[in-house]
């Protein structure tokens, strides 16, 4: 944004003057400006003089800025008692000279015109009241009160004229209050003469809710938010609302929080939810919805993070006690300070109130998770429409604050699935979507991850089981009839079991015949081997024994030989034995 | 209030005694302050012979008394005395509204009222 605005310009920017109001320096940019007057109008009961008390309290005491109050329609005492309703302790301030305030009292009844005047006597006071206390700011609360009390209007206009005139010389930051006129900001259109910035307060009841409003509508030399901000008042003073969702710049944390189900983290990838990341679980009636939300708030606070449950619907201790049934004991996180359960019903206030109090909550609590179970009741407080553009507005307060939110939505029956009926989905990230799943007489709980931005996911429906345990999801059998739960699926888990063991029954027999089978022809290799061995054995006594004969032929023969050589002595057969090898 | 407005028209139907205490606020020395003063001596001479008593106050010089008087106009004239107290904004230039402000005239001030 300041990069944006000419950074040649920002030597002669408008100075401001830091309201200290929440939210409202950033809506102007840094307040009102300073030295200038301000006009702030609207009907009654709007809340023009808080508005103006509160600038002055926070400018005496946060900014070094003491203050005059010029009241028209309330004494100081009056003043002091609305305010401390507030936490203001205006007579304290007074005493400590760091605000004056002064009790104009005008009566048309006592007063006569008879010529010819100028309002020197409320210039006086005014100087002296800025004197006292070294004022740097000023409220006049309501100066159409004058108008009442003067009939001469022709003098009253040019000397409102010349009293902002001498309000800017003085060089004070000045706070004008004016009463709403019809078709006009103020009754007596002294918008002409305050130029520097208009900011109109608005307090409408709609469907018996009321709503403040603020907006600024003018605002000369600066930029400034021109949407209409709720705003409220409260023990804290005022709170306005800004709209952050102008700029999508929330940082994205890549740490992964878990759910608190095991089961669903797996089917977010593993790991479970984005940091920071707005999660809805929506589904009809009796789905388990507030259950995985409990979950989620235990796991939370188990990691030793604080956890914020904004609940619509169940008181802290009814919450607690169903949660214990199911085994999620909340109680000792509540005990610890680490989880607040803030229940309230939805039409207790508006729907900024709603806002705001989340705003408070995280300012004081600061919690890392906020559960908000369920959104669908704030219909109730609001417009369909007034009730996106707050979710809108909570769901970027919280991303901004890179706190994980987790909103859990009830679906009207006979609507389709995949859709809220705040429409809010577009700004989900994670969407659970919890199911009934009537089957076989039964009506059991299916979830699914019908979206989660920037993770793998499953895309599977599982069954789930609330046990005394927690949570547990199961796989569910998709079989010819769909997807099987239930005492369907466990007769299909029984019967799968039956089929399982048949199997392994059978496998072990054919081990058992294999083996049979592997023994039998050992055995038989055996006997073929010894048989084998036994005609081995056979025909080496019988190769031996034809050795042997044909060496006691040779013999014989040698010997017969000899026999003849000794009876011819002839050369010829001499010569043969010797041609034989030795 | 009837009783106290009864007293009054006692008073403003002559009790010749009764002292008439006003007093009249002004800043500085500005063209309208000194035309008030003028206009209020010359209409109590006039009404209120040797029975009247201005204290001209200037709020230049004390300005607390401005808060404390519940002063807004200026000039700002003050009737203390007698009751009820009254208070007439302006130079005094009107002199018929002058008078029936300051009750010196009966008939015009259930006009005006």
């Amino acid at each position: 944004m300041d990069r944006a605005s000419h950074p040649q310009l920002k030597g002669a920017a408008l100075e401001k003057a830091p309201t200290g109001i929440a939210g409202l320096d950033e809506i102007t940019g840094g307040g009102l400006p300073r030295g200038r007057p301000t006009l702030i109008c609207g009907s009654a009961g709007c809340g023009k003089t808080l508005f103006g008390m509160e600038f002055l309290v926070r400018g005496a005491t946060e900014f070094g800025e003491p203050g005059v109050f010029i009241a028209f329609e309330e004494t100081a005492h009056e003043l002091g008692q609305n305010v401390r309703s507030l936490g203001f302790d205006l007579e304290k301030l007074i005493a400590k000279n760091k605000i004056a305030v002064d009790y104009v009292h005008i009566e048309r009844s006592e007063i006569a015109e008879t010529g010819d005047f100028d309002l020197e006597g409320l210039f006086v006071r005014l100087n002296m009241a800025i004197d006292a206390v070294g004022a740097k700011r000023v409220v006049l609360d309501t100066i159409e009160t004058l108008f009442g009390g003067f009939s001469n209007t022709l003098i009253l206009r040019s000397e409102l004229k010349r009293l902002f005139r001498w309000l800017k010389d003085k060089g004070v930051t000045a706070i004008i209050t004016g009463e709403r006129g019809d078709g006009r900001l103020t009754r007596q259109g002294i918008e002409e003469y305050v130029s520097d910035c208009v900011i109109l307060l608005d307090h409408r009841v709609t469907e018996q809710l009321s709503t403040r409003r603020l907006r600024v509508v003018k605002y000369r030399g600066t930029t400034h938010g021109t949407n209409e901000y709720p705003f409220l008042i409260d023990e804290n003073g005022i709170s306005v609302l800004p709209v952050t969702s102008l700029a999508l710049n929330h940082p994205a944390s890549a740490e992964r929080i878990p759910s608190g189900v095991p089961g669903l983290d797996a089917m977010l990838g593993g790991d479970g939810f984005y940091r920071g990341s707005s999660i809805l679980i929506s589904g009809t009636a009796g789905t388990g919805k507030t259950s995985l939300a409990a979950h989620f708030a235990h796991a939370t606070c188990a990691r030793g993070e604080r956890c914020l449950y904004l609940a619509f619907e169940e008181s802290p201790a009814q919450l607690a006690r169903n949660m214990r049934s199911i085994g999620v004991d909340i109680e000792p996180w509540l005990k610890k300070g680490l989880l607040r359960i803030e229940a309230s019903r939805p039409s207790l206030h508006g729907l900024e109130m709603h806002l705001a109090r989340v705003h408070k909550q995280v300012a004081e609590f600061d919690p890392k998770v906020v559960i908000v179970d369920p959104i669908s009741n704030l219909v109730t407080a609001g417009s369909e429409l007034d009730t996106q553009a707050m979710l809108l507005r909570l769901i970027d307060f919280l991303k901004g604050h890179g706190i994980t939110a987790m909103f859990v939505n009830l679906t009207s029956g006979g609507g389709s699935w995949e859709k809220t009926d705040i429409g809010v989905s577009s700004l989900i990230d994670t969407w659970i979507l919890l199911r009934d799943i009537e089957l076989g007489g039964e009506r059991n709980r299916g979830l699914y991850v019908l979206k989660s931005r920037g993770m793998k996911h499953s895309n599977q429906i599982r069954e789930f089981l609330i046990t005394s345990k927690g949570i547990q999801l199961e796989e569910v059998y998709i079989g010819p009839e769909g997807v099987l739960t239930g005492s369907m699926r466990a007769a299909q888990e029984a019967r799968e079991k039956a089929a399982d063991i048949e199997r392994r029954q059978h496998a072990e027999r054919k081990q058992r015949e294999l083996t049979m089978r592997r023994a039998a022809l050992e055995a038989q290799i055996k006997a073929l081997q010894a048989e084998f061995a036994a005609a081995e054995d056979e025909a080496k006594v019988s190769l031996a024994e034809s050795a042997a004969r044909e060496q006691t032929i040779e013999s014989e023969r040698e010997r017969a030989a000899e026999r003849r050589a000794s009876t011819a002595r002839t050369p010829a057969p001499r010569q043969t034995t010797k041609g034989k090898p030795k | 209030m009837s009783s106290k407005t009864a007293k009054s028209s006692k008073a403003d139907k002559g009790d010749p005694e009764e002292m008439w205490d006003l007093r009249l606020y002004t800043a500085g020395q500005t063209p309208k302050s000194m035309a008030a003063i003028k206009n209020l001596k010359r209409i109590c001479e006039q009404h209120l012979p040797g029975r009247y008593n201005i204290e001209v106050i200037d709020l230049m010089a004390n300005p607390r008394l401005a808060k404390d008087d519940q002063i807004v106009a200026i000039p700002t004239l003050v009737r203390k005395l007698p009751d009820p107290l009254r208070r007439i904004v302006g130079d005094l230039s009107d002199e018929a509204r002058t008078l029936v402000g300051l009750q010196l005239r009966r008939h015009q001030e259930s006009e005006s009222a």
